[in-house]
């Protein structure tokens, strides 16, 4: 029932405004003049020059990058493992205990997980860089991914991995000849998510970071703690502007998919 | 033999990177604090047994806990923040949830990437936004100030106020989501034979729409209310000094005062504390995948 009243219309429009405007003022002042962010002095693109030539967030840029490609890639391999496990497994020893520690992850407050992942590198002695982050963040992404994945693994139908058994595939074969394509969205997803959560995570990477690796949150969050400056201004449109293009282009692709694969239902019923 | 290390590998990584940190945390939060980097002695070593290890327990910062009034009112504050701001997060989400249910259906996958989008976005970046516009000479105090609706600033920005604004902006799409998907479930025939027995619009929704929406509100109540519990970067940048919330108190207990015996013990009472609703939560979830089925 499409019942559009005026109240629906007026909370859609109070809800998306309220969700939108800071971040649309965050961009048009990055292009202000002044250096004064909250007073508009004309159009310039000068943050963007000189935060190409600061250094400290470029070098921490690249640093968030790598941590946020490694852990995101070992977190899709192992939260795919962990789905798989949870839905398919059937029955082990201590499967309780492992959904708790999926799903535990999900609801810690970060200030813990940070703290018990340091006070856990500190007592085997590994010292404190870009291979800590990635381990800290693999930890809890992976969880993320395991949710993803194992939420279209419980929808898809069984009887396809059953039929490529039957048909004389080995279960490592039916796993890549018919589980994966299937549910390879769902990875993906679950990739960039991980891949987001890290890019984003300042918390957890304060507590596990060595003074050899600064990520960009923590350079973000320390320069901003002293107040608003337009060179941030400058650096989150990018960022907003990056996330904002793969959000739309990831919907775009997998309503592609699914329409395709409508399609292809259908005509297999058919035939 | 594949199954084995299919379960193994995950499972043993959680172990290691999960379970034993948590194990660590309580283990040093039972230790003294000293000097020497790193700033705890041990209190337990395996070859002590089990009863050795119990006579020697010290729950000497835990006692520090409750005798400092600073963690209590910490606790305490944090519970109020997070209560506070999940009631509004609520008010402000349902609407919007409702909207999008109601919303012709080829509106809807745009709305709900209009949801999805801002969640996607820094954390970090969303909360900073937000001091621009709640500082004295901010975008707020400017308009409220050429409007003419005030004639000195507002301060917003280093209150509470700022703190709630802050979890309320960058929650919302933990309320909608969940909400939404409740609502969209709904069958509308259900309100349509409220009003045809006599109910009017708004007793039709209070009495039909509410409760069929409530492992939504539950969900995303909860979704909010936990992490907002433990939240730092919020209050450390839109809140003032006097905005105690217990993941700051935890920050600065580490990494200012270095005492991390004192900050091992203020994690497991958060962590105590979050038993309780995230319990609750799995309950909700659970309830609503036995209906789904």
């Amino acid at each position: 029932m499409n019942r559009t009243s005026w109240f629906n219309v007026v909370s859609l429009t109070l809800g998306f405004a309220f969700l939108y405007i800071p971040m649309i003022i965050l961009i048009v002042f990055s292009f202000n003049e002044s250096k004064l962010v909250t007073v508009w002095a004309g159009f310039s693109t000068k943050w963007y020059g000189e935060l190409m030539q600061n250094e400290a967030f470029l070098n921490a840029a690249w640093v968030t990058i790598k941590v946020a490609v490694f852990s995101s890639t070992i977190a899709t391999v192992l939260g795919t493992m962990a789905a798989y496990v949870m839905v398919r497994g059937g029955r082990f020893r201590g499967r309780t205990l492992f959904s708790g520690m999926i799903y535990a992850p999900l609801v810690m407050p970060e200030v813990i997980t940070g703290l018990s992942l340091l006070l856990l590198f500190i007592g085997i002695g590994l010292d404190r860089g870009v291979l800590t982050i990635v381990l800290a963040h693999t930890t809890f992404s992976m969880c993320y991914v395991s949710v993803v994945v194992s939420s279209r693994l419980v929808t898809f139908d069984r009887s396809l991995e059953e039929a490529a058994l039957d048909l004389g595939c080995s279960p490592a074969q039916a796993f890549r000849l018919v589980t994966l394509p299937i549910i390879a969205p769902a990875v993906i997803s679950g990739w960039l998510l991980a891949f987001t959560l890290s890019l984003d995570d300042l918390v957890i990477a304060s507590f596990t970071t060595g003074p050899s690796a600064t990520t960009l949150p923590i350079k973000i969050f320390s320069a901003v703690r002293l107040g608003v400056s337009p060179e941030i201004n400058a650096l989150s449109t990018i960022m907003i502007a990056i996330v904002t293009f793969g959000v739309i282009t990831t919907s775009l692709v997998s309503k592609h998919q699914m329409v395709r694969q409508k399609r292809e239902e259908q005509e297999a019923v058919r035939n | 033999m594949r199954r084995f290390f299919l379960i193994a590998t995950p499972y043993a990584w959680l172990l290691l990177l999960f379970l034993v940190p948590f194990a660590i945390v309580v283990k040093i939060s039972l230790s003294d604090t000293a000097l020497a980097i790193p700033p705890y002695t041990p209190k337990f070593s395996w070859v002590d047994g089990i009863w050795a290890y119990l006579s020697q327990l010290d729950f000497e910062n835990f006692i520090f806990l409750t005798e400092d009034d600073l963690y209590w009112k910490a606790y305490l504050s944090s519970f109020k923040i997070a209560t506070i701001s999940t009631a509004l997060t609520l008010m402000v989400g349902y609407p919007i949830a409702y909207a999008m249910a109601r919303a012709p259906s080829e509106w809807r996958p745009t709305l709900m990437m209009l949801v999805i989008l801002p969640f996607w976005t820094s954390f970090l970046i969303r909360v900073y936004a937000w001091m621009g516009i709640l500082s004295n000479e901010g975008y707020l105090n400017q308009l409220l100030l050429w409007s003419g609706i005030i004639d000195t600033p507002l301060t917003i920005l280093n209150t509470n106020t700022a703190v709630y604004i802050g979890i309320v902006y960058t929650y919302l799409p933990f309320m909608i989501l969940p909400i939404y998907s409740a609502l969209e479930r709904l069958d509308d025939s259900l309100i349509e034979a409220a009003e045809d027995l006599g109910c009017s619009r708004l007793t039709g929704f209070w009495l039909v729409t509410i409760p069929l929406s409530k492992t939504g509100i539950i969900a995303g109540c909860f979704l909010v209310f936990i992490p907002a519990l433990g939240e730092f970067v919020i209050p450390s940048l839109l809140g003032g000094s006097n905005s105690l919330m217990i993941g700051k108190v935890l920050w600065e207990e580490f990494f200012s005062n270095r005492d991390w015996p004192v900050a091992s013990a203020v994690a497991v009472i958060l962590l105590l504390l979050l038993v309780i609703p995230i319990v609750l939560f799995q309950r909700n979830q659970q309830k609503q995948q036995e209906a789904e089925q």
